[in-house]
């Protein structure tokens, strides 16, 4: 018993990453319709920020995590206005294909500075206790709380702000809604300095339960966060939630339960025939295209 | 008129390439180098490429090699393959076809020395690799026949994971050991294998055999069925850059028992990206820097001079397969692809940083011993030796 709830932990903790980088890419699909590829580079951006940030300036945890959110939203910003933008009218393939590549040019620019492996200090103190058999450090316990509450503020910020319901009319109308008045660019940026910033909130807490960084490590987890988006329906907020601790769950368990060599294949084939029952996953909607 | 000129133009641009190509290659030794300077192993690169540069250096100082009575400076040429098994594969092609080189030394990380080795093979270059211990780096994929080109500087897995299964049965007094390692690794699948075969057939248990793949963070799901079974010991046969997180999430799942590596471990960023986690780890590797031969000693001594850090076991291997191509590139007494290949296999026995090599017959893989090494205060501390 003890074993199973360990695991659960364990898959927590993975799917509070997970969901917190998915966000990402579904608030950029849900306004542009496009898969912003570069995003789990930005992550990456985001920890080797926080590395920055806590290793030559030796601030605190707060800053830390200001500083990367805050230069990764930057980073999201500049990108769009200088990748995407001027690709806007152009066929969506055009814009996937340049994410592709500002994903690569962010990687290779990181280890052309430098191509070691980095570690991240200890920002705060991990103790880790037992109950009843079971291993629970506070690290772990801060990053599930901290992910929940980010998701929340995101959930709330789209719900209730000015910003979040013209970010749901651009969604749903994008020739007519800046017609009325609506500042559409400034809306778009926005939404990337928000999804940007959740990636730069989840690298800095990725770099501290992994805390071994390398300019390679967002390109595995940026696949399984898009993958958990389009589980949880790509463009819904609560369905990429759901999708990251779907599939944090999943990996764990597989492991839990299979031998571990069969994790990556067993999991993504049970994510496929969810995907055949519910093709626009499990929150999604299938937008009907006007003729 | 017009195309005669042209012609001409065109002799005259092809005669000065032949000339100064021709020219070029009658007075130096050409050597190639493959090291991981960018990718998931830099630290690994970057000492085979320093090992390189002084051995290539120490050569040109002294005047260069004596061959036939005229002597010959050394010319390297570097490539960088990333970290990449297919950048590894087009800079072997590279070296061979654009920079004629007489031989190559590296890649170093099996992963990638197996694909630059069947290159090697197939243009009929000597390729030496420093570092890579799985048997499959000089035996044919085909007929399992040894490769005649390629050649290592090191000791092999089936001798090392005996090694290692030895150590942790007689010294830790292990009864069941858990393993986990990378599975889309040949060298870490190939080492994590030769352990459990050799803990098992010595009486041993292996009661957990869990894999991950490359560039995988999260080991939690693993490290929990780890701990599940109770191992007396858990045996990790991967790579610096990984260490440190396996390491790190055992013991935030309560796992206290003693933790076995091999010569991946070997590099002193495991140090750096470590910290206190990896106290009291052992590992087994090429050589002990503080149980040094006096040829160590001397090589240890130059190599600090020069770049002001610890050689580690990859620039001391580097530099004994340097050692090894001079030797053979005397003993053929002339710079030609197949006489440096015949004078190696020849070469009966040869003393090195890393201890005595001997190679058996028709084969590229030297005898050699191994050692085990502590990690105690941050530093790598000789433990015990273990001969074949």
């Amino acid at each position: 018993m003890s074993y199973i709830l360990q695991q659960l932990i364990n898959a927590f903790q993975l799917g509070s990453i997970y969901a917190l980088i998915a966000l990402g890419y579904t608030m950029v699909y849900g306004i542009l319709t496009m898969i912003n590829f570069a995003h789990g580079d930005l992550f990456m951006v985001g920890a080797f920020l926080c590395f920055v940030a806590a290793v030559f300036l030796k601030l605190s945890f707060v800053p830390v995590m200001l500083i990367s959110m805050f230069g990764v939203a930057l980073l999201g910003v500049l990108i769009e206005r200088l990748a995407y933008k001027p690709l806007r009218q152009a066929p969506r393939v055009s814009a996937i294909i340049t994410a592709l590549g500002v994903g690569l040019f962010l990687e290779n620019f990181t280890l052309a500075l430098n191509p070691y492996p980095k570690q991240i200090p200890q920002l705060m103190s991990n103790t880790t206790w037992t109950i009843l058999g079971l291993s629970i450090s506070s690290l772990q316990v801060f990053i599930i709380v901290l992910s929940l509450l980010l998701m929340l503020i995101l959930d709330l910020i789209v719900r209730k702000t000015m910003v979040g319901i013209a970010m749901r009319a651009i969604s749903w109308d994008k020739a007519t809604v800046p017609l009325m008045g609506v500042p559409m660019n400034l809306i778009i940026s926005a939404t990337f300095a928000i999804g940007a910033s959740l990636g730069g909130a989840a690298g800095v807490m990725y770099g501290l339960a992994y805390p071994v960084i390398d300019p390679y490590m967002g390109i595995m987890i940026g696949w399984k966060a898009f993958i958990s988006a389009v589980v949880g329906g790509i463009g819904n907020i609560r369905g990429a939630m759901i999708g990251g601790y779907i599939l944090g769950m999943v990996e764990i368990l597989v492991v839990a339960f299979f031998p571990s060599t069969y994790r990556d294949f067993v999991a993504f084939a049970l994510l496929l025939v969810l995907l055949i029952f519910r093709p626009y996953g499990i929150l999604g909607k299938p937008h009907p295209q006007k003729v | 008129m017009k195309k005669a000129f042209f012609f001409m133009a065109l002799c005259m641009i092809v005669s000065v390439f032949l000339t100064s190509c021709s020219g070029d290659k009658g007075s130096t030794i050409r050597i190639g180098v493959i090291a991981e300077l960018t990718g998931d192993m830099p630290a690994v690169g970057e000492s085979c490429k320093k090992a390189a540069e002084m051995a290539a250096q120490e050569l040109n100082d002294a005047g260069g090699l004596d061959i036939d009575g005229k002597k010959y400076k050394v010319e390297l040429f570097i490539e960088d393959n990333a970290g990449k098994a297919d950048q590894s594969a087009s800079a072997t092609q590279k070296l061979i076809t654009q920079k004629k080189v007489h031989a190559i030394v590296g890649p170093n990380a099996t992963r990638y020395a197996i694909p630059a080795s069947e290159i090697a093979e197939s243009s009929k270059v000597v390729l030496i690799s420093p570092w890579s211990t799985n048997p499959k780096t000089t035996l044919d994929a085909k007929t399992s026949a040894p490769k005649k080109y390629v050649f290592r500087a090191c000791f092999i897995d089936p001798f090392q994971g005996r090694v290692v299964a030895k150590f942790a049965m007689e010294s830790l007094k292990a009864k069941k050991a858990a393993v986990l390692y990378d599975v889309a690794s040949d060298y870490n699948k190939g080492i994590a294998e030769f352990f459990k075969e050799t803990f098992e057939k010595s009486g041993g248990n292996v009661v957990a055999f869990e894999t991950y793949t490359t560039n995988d963070k999260d080991f939690s799901g693993q490290l929990t069925k780890i701990r599940k079974a109770s191992p007396d010991i858990i045996f990790l046969p991967n790579y610096y850059s990984e260490i440190p997180l396996q390491i790190q999430q055992a013991k935030r799942l309560g796992i206290e028992v003693p933790i076995v590596g091999s010569d991946s471990w070997g590099s002193q960023e495991l140090l750096k990206l470590c910290g206190k986690d990896c106290e009291g780890c052992y590992f087994s590797t090429h050589y002990a820097a503080d149980a040094a031969t006096p040829v160590a000693a001397k090589f240890i001594e130059v190599f600090k001079a020069k770049y002001k850090v610890m050689p580690d076991d990859v620039a001391a291997l580097t530099y004994d397969s340097f050692g090894l191509l001079w030797q053979a590139i005397k003993g053929a007494n002339r710079i030609d692809r197949q006489a440096i290949r015949d004078a190696l296999a020849g070469i009966p026995r040869y003393e090195g940083v890393t201890g005595n090599m001997q190679f058996k017959e028709g084969s590229g893989d030297p005898i050699k011993s191994a050692v085990i090494l502590r990690i105690k205060d941050g530093k790598f501390v000789y433990f015990v030796s273990a001969n074949p």
